[in-house]
């Protein structure tokens, strides 16, 4: 598309530019953020009420607005010109566009949509526009489900419009598996429960009878792996999230396993295993049968995370006297190190883009949630706490959700998020405390 | 005779946990486990064969330095004092939990809290307790004994805690 050829051309030189643009966006340039390149100033977008285009969907017309706006503004880029400055009135999905009632009170964007409900099905259609080109930005879409799965349809929305105007992947159409925490700090209980991306319809898929911790998703997002004290010592679980039926993968007496993840063939489980005492990194199949292990040395060797081709693994050691990231072959054999700053370094996590690795790092008294390159160049921390950890990706790897824990006899768990400038700090909603988020991958 | 045994360990339960502040009270499994059966003590902690007796005479919790595994002299001191006890009271079966401070990773505290154990568990063995006895179990830093955020209480949550319970019929 050429106007897509030419938004290239003014990022790229923007990119290359050391010193941001203080004042964001041309009002003349193309509709276009870019992620990565520390937007200072939210791009202004105006997203009137969906049309309603039957009786029945009045109230969902305006509930999937407000969640359209919900996640554009949530993600930092974008600023929502409230509705009592629209000069326009949008009552037809189909009427031509006033560009020049938009761009009156300078909304650079325009997302519009309309709504019909049939029985149980919803239709959602949108359509944005780039209001300084006169034009619509990509063709119009049209989503349909079950009444439901409205908040989906409004994500779907969000996601297409995110992607059209940043050049990033979707994200918002994901959910998340955290573990909820209730009761006192020495007596914790924790039951795992799932949610969408941004808090809302939470499910519970244990009890708190038993502590769970660190889940995972598999890459279809139907099954997640976790650790449980089910049997009295931790062990790892598969879990099928529509049925929440679950069974243990590691049965072996005399030995304990966690911090287990999926391949991204959605087969192979790597999870760390401890025997006398010695943590080594394993591999199994989710269905069972022979282990593999891949570490053998006297330290601890755990959190392992598959670079997204397969070929790679991440995970901490402290082979070297303290907490350290190492990268080796999927297969085993000699490990890298690549974490080299003052401190200590675990949770290593390979964005699902494959360009950086997410870690927790501790270092004098303080926690921070920090990426690097994938050979541990470009360091950069993110945040700062008494206790931050547990880093998980966005499916478009530039959105980063991970666990904050406050300190004292009353502290509590809670689910953050930043994007990967450090920009759009925030915490995630949870009914209850919250630790261990893992993202999803894009629902399909 | 057996739902008296059980009445006086219901209130011995219930004192342990009132004071669970002290340093002589139990870990997370407590003490309270298995209390009843066939070569142990009355309760009291005036019986030298109770679990009574061994938490607050010798006492069940062995302390580490930070992100350590390995016994200090303390340490070694009171698993030789188990030790001595278990030999003498051989129906006790031994479970050794290791627990770390919450200044550090969910996984990495997983593993230490195994290293703990074990390490307790080693020295224990090493002394002569019979290993077919002595199971292990880390916490990581899932279950802290006391709660504050300052190094008093974290020098008292990098433990291995030693859960006895009646063997014979267990």
């Amino acid at each position: 598309m050429k106007m897509r050829a030419i938004a290239r051309g003014l990022i790229l030189a923007l990119t290359l530019s050391p010193v941001m643009m203080g004042t964001g966006f041309a009002q003349s340039g193309p509709l276009r953020i870019e992620v990565t390149d520390g937007v200072i100033e939210p791009l202004p977008i105006a997203v009137p009420s969906f049309v309603a285009e039957n009786a029945a969907a009045k109230n969902l017309a305006e509930e999937i607005s407000r969640v359209v706006v919900s996640d554009l503004v949530g993600s930092g880029l974008f600023r929502e010109i409230p509705r009592e400055a629209h000069i326009a009135n949008v009552t037809n999905f189909d009427a031509a566009v006033r560009y020049a009632d938009w761009k009156a009170i300078n909304a650079q964007g325009l997302v519009t949509g309309a709504v019909s409900v049939q029985g149980k099905r919803v239709i959602v259609k949108f359509r944005l526009f780039d209001v300084f080109s006169d034009k619509p930005l990509g063709d119009g879409l049209q989503f349909a489900g079950s009444t439901d799965a409205w908040r989906r349809m409004a994500h779907k929305v969000a996601d297409a419009a995110y992607s059209r105007i940043t050049g990033e992947g979707p994200y918002f159409d994901s959910r998340v598996v955290f573990v909820s925490e209730a009761g006192p700090k020495g007596q914790r209980q924790k039951r795992l429960a799932v949610m969408d991306y941004d808090g809302a319809n939470v499910q519970y898929l244990t009890d708190s009878t038993s502590i769970v911790l660190g889940p995972r998703f598999s890459p279809t997002g139907d099954r997640v792996l976790y650790t449980s004290y089910e049997t009295g010592s931790p062990r790892i679980y598969a879990l099928d999230v529509a049925s929440v039926s679950r069974r243990v993968l590691d049965s072996q007496a005399a030995t304990l396993s966690f911090s287990p993840r999926f391949a991204p063939d959605g087969d192979t489980v790597v999870f760390s295993r401890s025997q006398n005492g010695n943590s080594d990194i394993y591999t199994m199949s989710v269905r069972g049968g022979a282990q593999k292990r891949l570490t053998s040395s006297p330290a601890i060797d755990t959190g392992p995370s598959y670079s997204p081709d397969g070929k790679q693994i991440v995970f901490e050691s402290d082979r070297s006297g303290n907490q350290q990231i190492y990268v080796m072959s999927a297969d085993g054999g000699e490990p890298k190190r690549i974490s080299f700053g003052a401190g200590r370094y675990g949770t290593p996590v390979w964005s699902p883009r494959g360009d950086y690795i997410a870690f927790t790092k501790q270092n004098k008294g303080r926690f921070h949630i920090g990426v690097m390159r994938t050979d541990g160049s470009e360091e950069r921390l993110l945040t700062s706490s008494f206790l931050d950890e547990g880093p998980t990706w966005a499916p478009n790897g530039r959105v980063i959700m991970f666990m904050r824990e406050t300190s004292g006899a009353n502290g509590t768990s809670s689910l953050y998020s930043v994007d990967l400038t450090g920009r759009n700090l925030k915490r995630v909603p949870t009914p209850l405390g919250a630790s261990d988020p893992a993202w999803s991958p894009l629902q399909k | 005779m057996k739902n008296y045994t059980k009445l006086i360990l219901v209130a011995l339960s219930l004192t342990l946990a009132a004071c669970s502040n002290s340093p002589l009270s139990g870990g997370f499994g407590g003490n309270q486990n298995g209390l009843d059966g066939p070569g142990v003590g009355d309760g009291s902690a005036d019986d030298p064969t109770s679990v009574a007796y061994f938490m607050q005479t010798i006492g069940d919790r062995v302390l580490f330095d930070v992100d350590q595994s390995t016994l200090n002299d303390a340490g070694r001191t009171l698993l030789s004092q188990q030790a001595t006890w278990l030999n003498s009271n051989p129906a006790y079966m031994v479970l050794v939990e290791g627990h770390a401070d919450e200044q550090g990773t969910r996984a990495y505290n997983l593993a230490l809290g195994d290293r703990r154990a074990t390490a307790a568990r080693a020295y224990l063995v090493s002394q002569g307790v019979d290993a077919s006895r002595l199971s292990t179990v880390t916490f990581g830093k899932e279950r802290p004994l006391e709660i504050c955020s300052q190094e008093a209480c974290y020098s008292q949550n990098r433990r291995a805690v030693i859960i006895l319970s009646g063997g014979i019929n267990s």
